[in-house]
Order: C-alpha cells, then structure tokens, then sequence
C-alpha cells in the first residue's frame, strides 16, 4: 500500500509523476484533503482536468477507483445500493415449496448482504487490500439538491444506514473527489465539508508542459503556436472558451493533419476542434483568426530569438 | 490566476511568529499568535461578507498545522481551501490575505475607522452595511497601490489615511431607490395571487418515483417488503410513480426609467414567487446586470426590497437589453438554465442602445432555456404594437408574448402569467406578423 504524501512538495511529485502538471496552489489544496481526511472539492470550467486529478491520484497512489457519476434523478438505488429483487424472489420461492414459513428467519435472510448490490458510494466503503479507494463525484452539479442533502451524511461520517441492515461504515474513510462545472450553486452545507479548490485555466507555461505529455508527437514550435492561438482566446469575449482539453485535441488534431505550422487555412479547416460555438467560430473564422496568428507568430519568434 | 505572489514583507513576519509562538502552542485553546491571527483573519473575512463559522476557523489552524509554515504559497493556499467556497469569493479573499498578513494591525486599524466596535462580536446592527463597506475598503486598498509586492512599508500609512475617506465610487450615474414598506393587505393579497399563479409549464416529470397506489409502475422494494409480512405465501404488487417538479424559474426584469412605476409590485412579485418555490433565480438589468436571488431569499419582504435597493445601482436609468442579455448569456446561463429553466423576462423593449446585439442575445437565450416568457406591461396603451427595434428583435425569439395593458396590482400581474396557453399564443403569431 502507497502511503499518502508527507508534503506539499511530494505531493506536487506524486501528481507529476501520474504526468498531471499541477502547481503549488493545487497541491497544497490535494495534500490538505489526502491528510485530514477530507473531500476535496474541485470547481472550474469544463475541460480544465479536475476528474483527471482523480484518475492520477488512483493510479500514483494505486488505489482503486469508484467513479459515480452524477445525472438528474440520481437515486439511492443507483448510486448507493439495490436489492437484487428477482434473486430475492428466488429465494422466497424456494423458501415456500421447502416448507419453511418462519417470518423472521426469511426476512433475515433474503435481507442479507447476499442480496445487496452495491453501488458505488456503497464500494467506496467497502474494504480493500491496497487501502481506502479514490472515490470520485463526478459532475455533481447534475443532481438535485435531494441527493446532495444524501451526501452529507456519507461524507461526514463515511457511513451509510441500510434501513433492512443497519449502518454501513468504512474502516479508513476514501479519498473523495468531487467535481462541478457550476452549472448551478452547490448549496454551502456541503462546500463547508470540503477543502475548495477553484481550477483555473492554466498559464502558457504550464499550458505546453501538458501538451508536451500529453500530445508528445506534435512539433515543438506549433506546440508553441496552439498554446499561445488558445490562450489568446481564452482573453477574447467568447460564450465558451477553449478549455486544457481541446488544446490537446486540437495539437493532435493538427498532427494527424501533418500540419507543422499554423496557418489562417490550417486554423479555419480545424476551428471546430476549440471553439464549440457557431457564434464563436463565426467570430473567430476568417480575419480574426489571421490577426490572432500573426500575433501569436511574432510573439513566439520573439520568444525564440530570446532564448 | 495561478501562483499569486504573497508580499515578501510577510515571510519574514510570518517565519518569526512561528519561531516566537512554536506551532505546538496552536492547539492549546488558541494561544498562539498564529493561530490568533487566523481568528482575527477569519473575522476579517466574515466581516467581508465570507460564509467563514467557529469551525472554519478551527479547520484553518488545523490546515495551517499541516502544510507547515515554510512556505508563504503554501500558507495562502491552505487558508485559501478552507476559508473559499466560491470562485467570486477568491478576490476578496486575496485582497484580505495581502493586506492583512503583510501587517493584521493595519486592518484592524482600517476596519475600526469602519466600525468603532470592529473587534466586538456583538455589534450586529449595522453589520451588512459594514460588510459592504469593508470589500470596498478592500478594494479601494488594491487599487491604491498598483505595484503591490514590490512597494515598500513606507507607503502603508498612507494607505491608512487613504482608507478612512472610503466613498463609494461614482463613476456612472448611478440611482438608489426606496420603496414604500408593504402593507398586510398587501402581503396577504401577493400570496393569495402567486398561489393562484399558473405558468405554462408547470410541472415536468422528474427522473424520481414515489409510492403511489395508481401509479403504473412496479415498486419491488416495497413489493417484496409487503411480501415478507405476509410471510412470503402472496405477493401484493406495490406501485409508484414519477414525481413532478417545478422547473427552474429564471426571471429577468428590466428596472429603466420607462419601467420605474410597476418596480416595486414586480418586486413583490419577484419575492414572493422566490420565496414561495425553490430553484427561482431573480435578475434585475438597467444598464448592468445584478443577481438579487439572495437578497430576495429574506423572508421579510420589506427587509427583502431594502437589500435588493442596496445591490442594485442603475434604478431607473436607461435600459441596454442586449448588453444585460449579453451579460447573462456568459456569466450566468450556464450556471441557472441547466436544468431546463423556464426564463421570465420582464421588460417593455424599450432599448437605449437600439437594439444593438439584441437579436443574437434573445437568441442564445431563447435557445437555451426551455420556455422564454415575455411579460410586458405596455405602458397603459391600449393599442400598442411592437414597433421598437428591441421588440422587433426579441418577438421573434419568444416562445410566449404576454401583456398587460394595465399593471396595477400583483394579481393582475399572476392573472396575465396565468392566462390561458392559446391566448397568448394567438397573440403572440398575430404580433410577430406585425413586427415583420
């Protein structure tokens, strides 16, 4: 078992090695939850990373991960437990024809764990040889706010009551990751349980290190050119702005369409890969988008006349 | 907004303090002179208008404890994880952060030019006034000093002396209001109105079921439960059904010159149809756009419309509706139309910038909300047509066209959301022929 990091410092080094380009705001924010046993509740945009930081700290921390992903109309029976009803009424027909009529008896068993499928809040408290599980909120703005007030009692006490059972408690509480896109507000109860972390898009630095390890086979100069075209965009009024996620798709992009250089036709044909709006796309397409590349050209010829 | 620099000033003042105090005196009941920092940082916050409790404080000593004190980013960013639970609160909680760590006596000073009874937790009448006061303070503090991290002490003092004028800025023309305090009459009148209120869509099926003896559905939990107290031998078959819910509610309303004289009913509206359901969002646009949900959740109306007349700055101003929709489209639709909202605006279409942008804006919203109502009171003119630009441009885009020729009351206000579907259909066809 992985023992979780001692600081700030290794815990920026557990992330890098997962290849997750993280900065000190963030790690500490990850280091503060890993070690007090909190939630950790991360906000931004969408395609800005925050489900991968759960993925890279059960991979580095070789943990297993319970993903639960959050829709409207999330309930209990899929997010936590069911009973397996037809195994159930298996059971109580072989019950009958062997004669047995004891009441409590039946209800004992046919309410036992051997009937109960577990969800994934019901896993993450399970046991496990490689130590308590990451476990993942995903989106968690989907849900109403019911299942939200559910939460509160699982993430404050790692406990969840099975009316037919009893409560359920885990021995060595999960690491709990939870994500929101902001879609709505998550109410305050919850966010008070949690350390807070706003993901921000990322700076041009940091922006290539990742399409360095995440596009490796994209050219290093139009590496450069993608990072500094989105993160001007990103400065312009657009409704939706490029997120980390479509830079790397778009470099790839670009790869695939052996283009090593950008150009106004090049950033035309693939506009669609970063900007998910028509009214963007009309606004970037064209004229704009020459004005933005010859910017971004000569700021990189500087860059490299620098070094 | 990465890696915000904390001043180099603060490190040495930090490092000595843990030198002086030792972390191990932090647990012993706050004995610390970090750990009292952090209380009075945390009343800073609080006073700032920050959701920061007792246990946040306690929370913000244990994280502290934990990253250490080695390094200044990491004491940010650990107080930063507990004391910030949204993203607009990050501002205020940097701006706190640099000045009070660079020196916690030059806010204390500050904040008891604001408040003579800073320190004292009992002073509470004039709180939210103070809260207000004390995030311009702040802001004004940021804005005085623009090469902040590298200036040096010297220029705190002046800072001080600056921070004691703390007008608030005036930079529009910007307009208060004050609104009669509702009657009982009234009040009883309001509820009884919204409670009659029909929108066109008023219930959408939810991904949720409930127990119910007519429902269609199988309910086997509760099958197999009622089975087992009849000891197995028969099955009665539970039902359920799929629950119903309000759809979101997102009301816009225009607060322009042209619409000064129904403000105050459609507030009242506004408040009790807030207070009466939930997931309602309330904005109120002039030249800018404000979200007044919060101020609208106050269950006293009166107390409610005070801290509504408080946020709002362009009473009865102009109106630029493109620019207020444009506003919403980027900086809150995504955030309150996601759950298929029914969007409400309030408006006349009167457009000081001539429905410059208007037509995209409507667009976008009608787009992405499930029903876009247009309520508009037409200024007691009964043979109004829509022959402004801005209501040439947002017909088209509405889903329903709603009028009222006479906005007197609440109810006639309820009675015109409620009419019937058709009417305001056939109204609505008629209209954009006319606006063609």
């Amino acid at each position: 078992m992985i023992s979780i990091p001692e600081n700030v410092e290794s815990t920026l080094e557990l992330l890098s090695s997962g290849n997750y380009v993280s900065d000190r705001s963030l790690s500490t924010a990850v280091y503060l939850s890993l070690k007090l046993g909190r939630p950790l509740f991360l906000e931004g945009e969408a395609g800005v990373g925050k489900t991968e930081i759960a993925k890279v700290l059960s991979e580095t921390l070789g943990r297993r991960l319970v993903r639960l992903q959050c829709y409207e109309g999330l309930d209990v029976a899929s997010a936590v437990y069911e009973w397996n009803y037809s195994a159930q009424m298996i059971e109580i027909r072989m019950a009958e024809a062997e004669g047995i009529s004891d009441r409590d008896r039946l209800g004992d068993d046919i309410f036992s764990d051997k009937f109960l499928i577990h969800r994934p809040l019901l896993q993450a408290l399970d046991p496990s040889a490689d130590g308590p599980p990451v476990l993942l909120i995903d989106e968690l703005d989907r849900t109403d706010e019911a299942f939200e007030a559910y939460l509160l009692e699982v993430l404050s006490d790692f406990q969840i009551t099975i009316p037919e059972i009893g409560t359920v408690r885990a021995d060595e509480p999960p690491i709990v990751i939870i994500t929101s896109n902001r879609t709505r507000e998550i109410h305050d109860a919850l966010k008070r349980r949690c350390f807070y972390y706003w993901v921000d898009y990322p700076d041009a630095e940091r922006e290539l290190e990742i399409l360095r390890l995440k596009a490796p086979q994209a050219d290093a100069r139009l590496s450069r050119q993608v990072v500094e075209f989105v993160q001007r965009l990103r400065a312009m009024d657009l409704f939706k702005v490029p997120g980390i996620a479509e830079t790397i798709d778009w470099a790839s992009a670009l790869h695939q369409l052996d283009i090593i250089e950008l150009t106004p036709d090049a950033i035309d044909d693939t506009l669609g890969v970063l900007l998910k709006y028509q009214d963007d796309i009309a606004k970037i397409r064209g004229s704009e988008a020459a004005k933005i590349l010859d910017e971004v050209k000569s700021e990189v010829a500087l860059a490299q006349a620098a070094n | 907004m990465s890696e915000k620099a904390i001043p180099d000033e603060a490190r040495p003042a930090l490092q000595a303090k843990a030198k002086l105090d030792g972390l191990s005196e932090v647990g012993e009941g706050g004995a610390g002179k970090i750990a009292n920092n952090i209380m009075h940082f945390a009343r800073v916050l609080r006073a700032a208008g920050l959701p920061v409790g007792p246990g946040k404080v306690i929370e913000g000593i244990k994280a502290v404890e934990t990253v250490g004190l080695d390094n200044r980013n990491d004491f940010y960013w650990a107080l930063h994880a507990v004391f910030v639970n949204r993203r607009d609160q990050r501002e205020i909680f940097d701006q706190a952060f640099h000045v009070f760590w660079r020196n916690p006596k030059l806010l204390e000073r500050m904040a008891s030019l604001v408040l003579p009874s800073f320190v004292d937790p009992d002073a509470q009448q004039n709180a939210e006034e103070m809260n207000r006061r004390l995030a311009d303070a702040l802001k004004q503090e940021q804005m005085e000093i623009p090469g902040e991290g590298e200036g040096g002490q010297d220029e705190e003092d002046p800072e001080i002396t600056v921070d004691a004028v703390m007008t608030f800025s005036a930079n529009e023309v910007l307009q208060k209001t004050d609104f009669e305090k509702m009657s009982s009459e009234e009040l009883e009148a309001a509820k009884r109105a919204i409670a009659r209120m029909r929108l066109p869509i008023m219930e959408v099926p939810i991904r949720r079921f409930r127990r119910d003896a007519r429902g269609r559905r199988i309910d086997m939990r509760a099958t197999l439960r009622a089975a087992l107290r009849g000891g197995g031998a028969t099955i009665p078959l539970q039902y359920r059904k799929r629950q119903r819910r309000h759809p979101p509610l997102v009301v816009l309303c225009d607060i322009s010159g042209s619409m000064s004289r129904y403000s105050r009913m459609i507030l009242h509206f506004m408040h009790a149809v807030t207070n009466d359901r939930d997931r309602v969002h309330t904005f109120l646009f002039g030249t800018r756009l404000t979200n007044v949900t919060r101020q609208l959740r106050y269950k006293d109306v009166d107390e409610a419309l005070d801290k509504v007349a408080e946020a709002v700055d362009d009473w009865s101003g102009g109106t630029r509706i493109g620019h207020a929709l444009h506003e919403f489209n980027t900086q809150w639709s995504r955030r309150v139309l996601g759950q298929g909202a029914v969007v409400l605006l309030i408006t006349d279409g009167l457009d000081r910038d001539a429905a410059d942008g208007l037509d995209k804006e409507i667009e976008r919203l009608h787009m992405s909300s499930r029903r876009l109502i247009w309520l508009n009171p037409l200024l007691r003119y009964d043979r109004y047509e829509p022959k402004s630009l801005g209501a040439r441009a947002m017909l088209p885009h509405t889903d329903e066209f709603r009028s009222i020729h006479n906005l007197e009351s609440l109810e006639q206000l309820a009675e015109a959301l409620s009419r019937a579907d058709g009417h305001g259909t056939f109204q609505n066809k008629s209209w954009q022929e006319a606006a063609q």
